[in-house]
């Protein structure tokens, strides 16, 4: 049992030690930013009490999570913003269900798209599926919000929904500690519930009024609860806010009174009401839509919010700031348009050694299109690689190669790939790998294999051989797969190796049918890679370096370039003009040579041994 | 006491959150409240990263509004230009005079800015450059440039030195805590007041 005390903590490790404290028995999740931690944190440091696991998609997760529930054990799933919307299905019909143990679903937001494809407001999600949902403002919060809507969720009957915003869920503050409480709950099978579960139309028309008489009941419970609260000060200005948005709000004007909204969803009608009479100005502070805006605005109470405040991005305290004093609206609230603007830009790019660098550089080099995907290789698609042309949501790739292949002329066609990591393909994937083969497409996937779900920190999947509780399970083997989905031509490549990877998208490209490529090489920041593939740094020759920037089409970090007019040698000893040459990082090349088989004149070498 | 703001920037891989980590630990140490905020994910990969730090009788915001931020740490030097716009006049910079040169410049595209020290020195910023990664090298690991820079940063702030080293031994691996005191007292004797 950990020591009460206070500890540091971010929103996700607070959610985690929420469900700990609350006797949570079963999480499931799939990593996604900025919500991975909850599940790192609940495997790494409750998994004695709490059974973790990386599901195959959100979908998953929360169907599991549900069948835990019935069986009577707390359960929490933790997914992205975008991993609602693959979990919608089960999400819309569980409150007719109702469920045993508490269920807690928590979906972490990211305004400003700091990693993600688009900024959806997930408090939608709460009014579309009648359910509650918490809003914690800062860790100690989501610790205490976490263990609230477990309560929540047994007292009501229903799943409940935590919302963070990245800011919460990777934000760190002081969270006070406290001992977990015991299971309490039969774990069994109960076959007495089978008319309340079992969502014939039949009976899912009896669970309707349920639903609704139950969302009546959370409004009144919204007028109550705690977690709604008045702070009065000043009565000139009033804000009405809460999450994030009632800290930046309170740190721009510390003396205003504020009407804390801790539950998103159903909103404390008679509270607002009451706080608005009392105040002479009266504005909504929340980032994204004008959710609180519209329900409050029905309620017919007047009320100042995105006419001042922007929909795209963050809010920071300069932002409500400047707002409401001088009616300063920016169009996106975003951090970024107030770094200086003139600097040399840090995109993200593929690591040192990565495996997918050699894919990109060929699918450049030989001019695809390139249905793209969701992980680190969507970093394919900046300059130079320039070999990414759609990425839109989780296993997109296949979806969009498939309605190509099926549209497009011949000519154009061959031209056109798929483009999807292992995990994503695993995600959502399959069924279009199925579906490309039972329908007769002819056309290229390519499934990069690096064996870890990367972008999001080296996650373990079934390619990776491991569970997250550390147990060793199968390694999924794609061939097998893809020829048990009637793929007839499959081709494995090796990443290091730029031939095999060019000869495996020509071959693919002259086969008149399906082709599946699985381009295989671990993740460069897997201890795998460490173990077997790394190599010692390469250096450029410096007489045999023309200058001609070929090797940094590969766009490797450890390439850099270093203008100085001087000369250089052929391979028949003549001497050359040249302004400038390359050299490379000592400090983080890994030797993969992927920029030296780029390389024209063989002046990318591994230095000589000195003994 | 005040509020004091801490910005530290860099580049993914750098150390930045170990070093905030650090700072947050700190704060408990002497019974104060901490917020920090920084950005995981896509931006990691060699991109440019910050972490707000705060810490006080009690935070709200867990960002620091523009143009109030006390001192500015930047692992990198160019990175601490991008966030000149936040630290106030009269601030403090403390810099690494280390250059990773962004895929514009490595490609041969763009240039490296220059002139950092100046353009502080406008602002009225304090302005301390070191080479503090060739100190981390001296030290025997380039790893721990962000607890020299710490060593710095501790001669700004009005805490204990016992209660740094109390905050280094909550975040750092054990093998690693004599090589990290060593590195936090060698970035106290490069700030002369």
């Amino acid at each position: 049992m950990a020591a009460k005390g206070k500890e540091v903590l971010s929103g996700n490790q607070a959610i985690a030690r929420g469900a700990y404290e609350t006797g949570c028995q079963f999480a499931a999740a799939y990593p996604g930013t900025p919500s991975t931690e909850i599940l790192e944190t609940i495997a790494e440091k409750y998994g004695d009490s709490i059974y973790a696991e990386w599901s195959i998609n959100e979908k998953v997760a929360l169907e599991s999570a549900a069948g835990a529930s019935y069986a009577g054990a707390r359960s929490l799933v933790a997914m992205k913003h975008v991993g609602l919307n693959v979990a919608a299905d089960p999400l819309m019909t569980l409150p007719y269900t109702g469920i045993v143990g508490g269920l807690v679903i928590v979906t972490a937001d990211d305004p400003h798209m700091h990693s993600s494809q688009n900024e959806q407001d997930n408090r939608h999600y709460a009014k579309f599926a009648k359910i509650p949902m918490l809003e914690p403002s800062d860790s100690q919060e989501a610790k205490e919000f976490t263990r609230l809507a477990f309560f929540l969720s047994e007292k009501y009957d229903t799943p409940v929904l935590i919302r963070t915003t990245t800011r919460i869920s990777h934000g760190f503050s002081v969270v006070t500690l406290e001992d977990p409480v015991s299971p309490v709950r039969e774990l069994r099978a109960r076959k007495e519930n089978a008319e309340k579960w079992t969502m014939l139309p039949s009976n899912a028309r009896k669970r309707h009024p349920v639903v609704e008489k139950r969302l009546r009941e959370l409004r009144e419970l919204a007028e109550n609860i705690e977690i709604n609260r008045i702070e009065w000060g000043s009565e000139e200005i009033g804000f009405i806010t809460g999450g994030v948005s009632y800290m930046y709000a309170k740190e721009a004007f510390p003396d205003a009174s504020f009407l804390k909204l801790g539950m998103s969803y159903p909103l404390p009608e008679r509270m607002i009401k009451e706080f608005a009479s009392r105040v002479k100005k009266l504005y909504v502070v929340e980032e994204l839509d004008p959710f609180w805006e519209d329900e409050i605005k029905k309620m017919g109470i007047e009320v100042t919010g995105k006419e001042i405040f922007p929909r795209c991005g963050e809010l920071d305290p300069d932002i409500v700031y400047r707002a409401v004093r001088y009616g300063d609206v920016p169009e996106c609230g975003t951090l970024e348009l107030k770094r200086s603007p003139d600097l040399p830009v840090r995109p993200p790019i593929l690591c040192p050694g990565c495996p997918h660098r050699s894919m990109f550089y060929q699918l450049n080099r030989k001019k695809y299109f390139v249905t793209g995907d969701i992980g680190c290789y969507t970093l394919g698609y900046y300059k130079p690689l320039s070999a990414m042309h759609t990425t839109l949501d989780m296993g997109a790739s296949l979806g969009h190669g498939h309605g190509m292949f099926k549209v497009l002329p011949e000519g154009e066609r061959k031209k056109v790939v798929s483009v999807i990591g292992d995990s994503t393909f695993m995600h959502s994937g399959m069924t279009h790998l199925l579906n490309m083969a039972y329908n007769k497409t002819k056309g290229t996937i390519i499934i990069l294999d690096n064996r870890t779900t990367a972008m999001t920190g080296q996650q373990v999947n079934p390619a990776t051989g491991v569970t997250l509780m550390g147990e060793q399970t199968f390694e999924i083997d794609f061939k097998s797969l893809a020829e048990s989905f009637g793929v007839k031509h499959i081709i494995e490549t090796n990443a290091w190796d730029m031939e095999s990877v060019s000869r495996a998208l020509d071959e693919a490209e002259n086969y008149d049918g399906l082709s599946v490529i699985i381009h295989k090489g671990p993740c460069a920041l897997l201890p795998e890679y460490r173990k077997n593939y790394q190599k010692q740094p390469m250096v450029v020759d410096p007489e045999k370096c023309s200058g001609c920037k070929i090797c940094l089409n590969v766009n490797c970090p450890s390439l850099s370039w270093v203008e100085e007019e001087g000369y250089w040698v052929d391979k028949k000893g003549n001497k050359h003009r040249r302004k400038g040459y390359v050299v490379i990082d000592q400090l983080n090349c890994t030797g993969c040579e992927v920029c030296a088989q780029s390389c024209p004149f063989d002046a990318i070498i591994f230095p000589e041994r000195s003994e | 006491m005040e509020t004091v703001n801490i910005i530290i920037s860099g580049v993914g891989g750098q150390g930045i959150i170990l070093l905030s980590n650090v700072l947050a630990n700190l704060a408990l140490e002497n019974n104060l409240d901490v917020k920090k905020s920084e950005v995981h994910g896509m931006a990691q990969r060699g991109g440019s990263v910050v972490s707000f730090v705060r810490i006080g009788e009690k935070i709200f915001s867990p960002l620091i509004p523009v143009g109030k931020g006390d001192i500015l740490v930047s692992m990198e030097l160019m990175e601490s230009l991008r966030w000149i716009e936040y630290v106030k006049n009269g601030g403090t910079a403390l810099i690494n005079d280390y250059r990773l040169p962004p895929p514009g410049v490595a490609m041969g595209i763009e240039k490296y800015p220059e002139g950092i020290e100046e353009k502080f020195g406008e602002k009225d910023v304090k302005v301390f450059v070191k080479r503090v990664t060739n100190e981390a090298v001296k030290l025997g690991n380039p790893r721990v440039t962000n607890i020299i820079l710490l060593g710095m940063l501790s001669r700004f702030l009005t805490f204990e030195v016992s209660s740094y080293y109390n905050a280094i031994r909550k975040s750092v691996k054990p093998q690693f805590l004599e090589l990290n005191l060593k590195a936090f007292e060698r970035g106290r004797e490069l700030i002369e007041l």
